[in-house]
């Protein structure tokens, strides 16, 4: 069957007239006072600093922000002219985790969940699937499982089972975060194609202004404190607030954050591996022989599924090898040299693993709390423990959230707290797994400045990373990876 | 069997995969119930051997029939054994040692066990193996009507038990990464089982905010992408779980073995 284009949708204008929000139990507005018009078929990036509200309006903007007793709104905003809260269907929304999104078991269902809940009739239903799975470059089987697709296709399985309910307004809330660089442009791409063929509105809230810079014709800046900041073509934000938005966290193309200096001075042999190969169930990679040195920084990259993190793991002691062996002769101090051997509290004060998610590591109900965990676990006195918790927390900007839950930090802020906790007991080694994942343009910035400190001091990282900035600042080796086995080592030339 | 294998089981073309899941639901009740209101070995013999006919247009290789059932027969053997024990004493007893009593009363009512959870078990999984989750959803909500909020809901849910895994291996490897794996297994495992308990729950509001965003919950009335029919197959299924039922209750009665829940 050929299916036809995609069909174009009612472009929808959005009006803000003083509108802002607080959420129940908070003091201070996300938004406030915001005024704003954004005409029918516009494409929108929306920028500021974390914390600025940007989420708060995509979702308003989607009607999932809940009723009065979720929070409190001000002003009003509008959607094609009607209030934002009846918007259901006639908006979009994409987020962030490809995995809470996907719905039903099947492409073909998940797509044509939206249509049934808006009561659009069978026969429409699926010529509408059709349509939006071709529209976004996701040509599968209808009946193809949804569990087994990799990130990039996932969000755009959540793109299509969105544009299939024909929205006149497309609301992407940093749509391609959690993706593999590949990911990111397959997502971007779709999006281009989607909105081509249905003139849609389109929001985006993104941080790195680069991937989204072709598509857009419009910058929106929120500022933190209520309001816009600034407004305008692409080209005449950024050239007008291009330092300031950069000074604020936001990635933006031309003021990128600085490299920090290295005093590369290698040092002695911590940890190697002879032919080793890993794997959870099947085999991921084989062979890998890897030397790890105090004082520099070995990067592994490459796609989603390539075994990346599972090496990391390997090497922090956490995963037995599943052929060859991994040696930490230089880390042993005593004991034997597999690290996989060792005690839980005698592997915390010789190698740190930093989780990619943070929230599987956190067991404790305050920042403090988890900060003293290694701590006690290794016998530190309550002194020792304080001399070495405080400038951490100094460093890492938590010292106002020592009595917070980690688990209510936002996802910078828990990426920091997890690397802190490791860093309590001085692991000589450190594995990180995407260590600046979540970060805004300044918080990196001082996270690898942080690091490059302790790569300068001597101690050794090992980072599991998709991010090339990170890369071209901290590497002095890069260990791509690629889903058929294949490894490419190479020297960071500088 | 993994968690796809669950969600998604091969789609076949033999006449079971077109039955729609809520008749083999109520087929499936129909001989229990019939089946539990007495224990002995006539009812279940005439069950069975009923069944057994029916089991080779199930769409099962022999095969498959014996690694999906095994569970079953397992079952069956451990309960039959147990009573053979155990159960209720009554006539000449045969061997007699500690709290053991096998007796001709034990051995009639272990044979009898036998026969029944194979005759309730086999045929509810031999035709659960082939409900789609998705479409026994769909019958739920189409067919039996009950809330589709509730139906749809759980399905949703139902695909996050997969990530639950997952989620515990990584919390166990975070826990060793900690420094804090060595002592207090007993502590660790709640504090682990809290932790997946707050993945999960987050993992669910963010599930239900993509749901709600899609139209989810909303007060338009809701049409269904695929149709969930309750015609002859179905009506032909059910009527035979009766036959069944009704042949098995009748024997057992007209040669007097009927005891009424479990002969009290």
């Amino acid at each position: 069957m050929s299916s036809p284009p995609l069909t174009p949708a009612t472009p929808l204008a959005v009006d803000a007239r003083g509108w802002g929000w607080r959420h129940a139990g908070r003091e201070d507005w996300a938004v406030r006072a915001l005024d704003l018009r954004i005409e029918p078929g516009e494409r929108v990036l929306l920028l500021g600093a974390s914390g600025a509200g940007k989420s708060t309006l995509l979702q308003a903007l989607a009607g999932v922000l809940g009723g009065d007793e979720e929070g409190e709104s001000m002003g009003e905003l509008l959607i094609g002219g009607s209030a934002a809260t009846h918007a259901r269907g006639r908006v979009g929304l994409v987020l962030q985790d490809p995995d809470s999104q996907v719905v039903l078991a099947r492409v073909g269902d998940d797509v044509a969940f939206g249509c049934e809940n808006m009561g659009v009739p069978r026969e429409e239903i699926w010529l509408r699937v059709e349509q939006s799975l071709r529209a976004v470059g996701l040509p599968l089987p209808l009946r193809h499982p949804t569990s087994g697709l990799s990130g990039g296709q996932k969000q755009r399985l959540a793109l299509a089972g969105v544009i299939a309910m024909r929205p006149g307004l497309l609301l992407l809330d940093e749509p391609t975060a959690n993706l593999d660089p590949e990911g990111v442009i397959e997502v971007r791409d779709a999006v281009a194609r989607v909105l081509d063929a249905s003139g849609s509105t389109l929001v985006v809230v993104e941080h790195r202004v680069d991937v989204w810079w072709p598509l857009v014709d419009r910058v929106i800046v929120l500022s933190p404190g209520g309001g816009v900041l600034a407004d305008g073509t692409p080209e005449h934000v950024l050239r007008r607030e291009g330092a300031a938005l950069a000074a604020s966290g936001v990635w933006v193309p031309g003021h990128l954050p600085q490299p920090p200096k290295r005093s590369r001075r290698p040092g002695e042999q911590l940890l190697h591996t002879d032919a080793l190969a890993i794997g959870r169930g099947p085999v991921l990679q084989t062979g890998l022989d890897l030397v790890v040195r105090a004082g520099e920084c070995l990067a592994i990259t490459g796609p989603n599924g390539a075994g990346k993190t599972t090496l990391g793991l390997t090497l922090g002691g956490l995963l037995p090898a599943i052929d060859g062996r991994v040696a930490a002769d230089g880390l042993a101090g005593g004991l034997g040299t597999d690290p996989l051997r060792w005690k839980s509290r005698e592997l915390v004060t010789r190698i740190g693993s930093v989780f990619q998610d943070p929230e599987h590591q956190f067991v404790s109900g305050t920042v403090a709390g988890e900060l003293a965990v290694g701590a006690r676990a290794t016998g530190l006195s309550v002194a020792e423990t304080a001399r070495r918790i405080d400038p951490l927390l100094e460093r890492l900007r938590l010292g106002h959230l020592t009595a917070a839950n980690p688990f209510t930090l936002s996802g910078g802020e828990k990426r920091r707290l997890s690397v802190a906790t490791v860093l309590v007991t001085r692991p000589p080694l450190l594995v990180l797994d995407e260590p600046s994942f979540g970060q805004d343009a300044r918080t990196w910035a001082e996270l690898v400045a942080f690091l490059a400190e302790l790569l300068d001091e001597g101690s050794s990282v090992v980072a599991v990373t998709h991010d090339a900035h990170l890369v071209d600042a901290l590497a002095d080796t890069e260990l791509r990876m690629s889903r058929a086995g294949h490894l490419l080592e190479s020297r960071v030339p500088r | 069997m993994t968690t796809a294998d669950i969600l998604t089981p091969p789609a076949g073309t033999r006449a079971i995969h077109r039955i729609n899941p809520v008749a083999k639901l109520a087929a499936t009740a129909v001989i229990g119930i019939a089946l539990v209101l007495s224990i002995d070995w006539v009812s279940a013999s005439v069950a069975l051997t009923c069944e057994a006919v029916l089991f080779f247009f199930a769409g099962l290789g022999p095969r498959q029939f014996v690694r999906r059932t095994l569970p079953v027969a397992v079952a069956a053997l451990f309960a039959a054994a147990t009573i053979l024990l155990y159960g209720r004493a009554s006539g000449t007893s045969h061997w007699r040692f500690l709290l053991v009593n096998v007796t001709d009363g034990s051995i009639e009512l272990s044979v009898a066990t036998l026969l029944r959870v194979l005759a309730i078990g086999l045929p509810a999984v031999v035709l659960f193996v082939t409900v789609d989750p998705t479409d026994l959803a769909d019958g739920l909500a189409q067919v039996v009507r009950l809330p589709s909020r509730f139906v749809l809901g759980a399905l949703g849910g139902l695909r996050l038990v997969g990530l639950f895994a997952e989620d515990w291996k990584s919390l166990e490897l975070a826990r060793r990464a900690r420094g804090i794996a060595d002592r207090g297994r007993l502590r660790r495992f709640a504090g682990q089982a809290f932790a997946l308990l707050v993945l999960s729950i987050r993992r669910g509001s963010k599930l239900a905010t993509a749901m709600e965003a899609r139209g989810f919950g909303s007060s338009i009335p809701r049409s269904w992408a695929r149709e969930s029919r309750f015609g002859w197959r179905e009506g032909m299924l059910v009527a035979l779980a009766f036959l069944i039922a009704l042949a098995a209750v009748g024997t057992s009665v007209l040669t007097g073995h009927w005891n009424f829940l479990a002969g009290a």
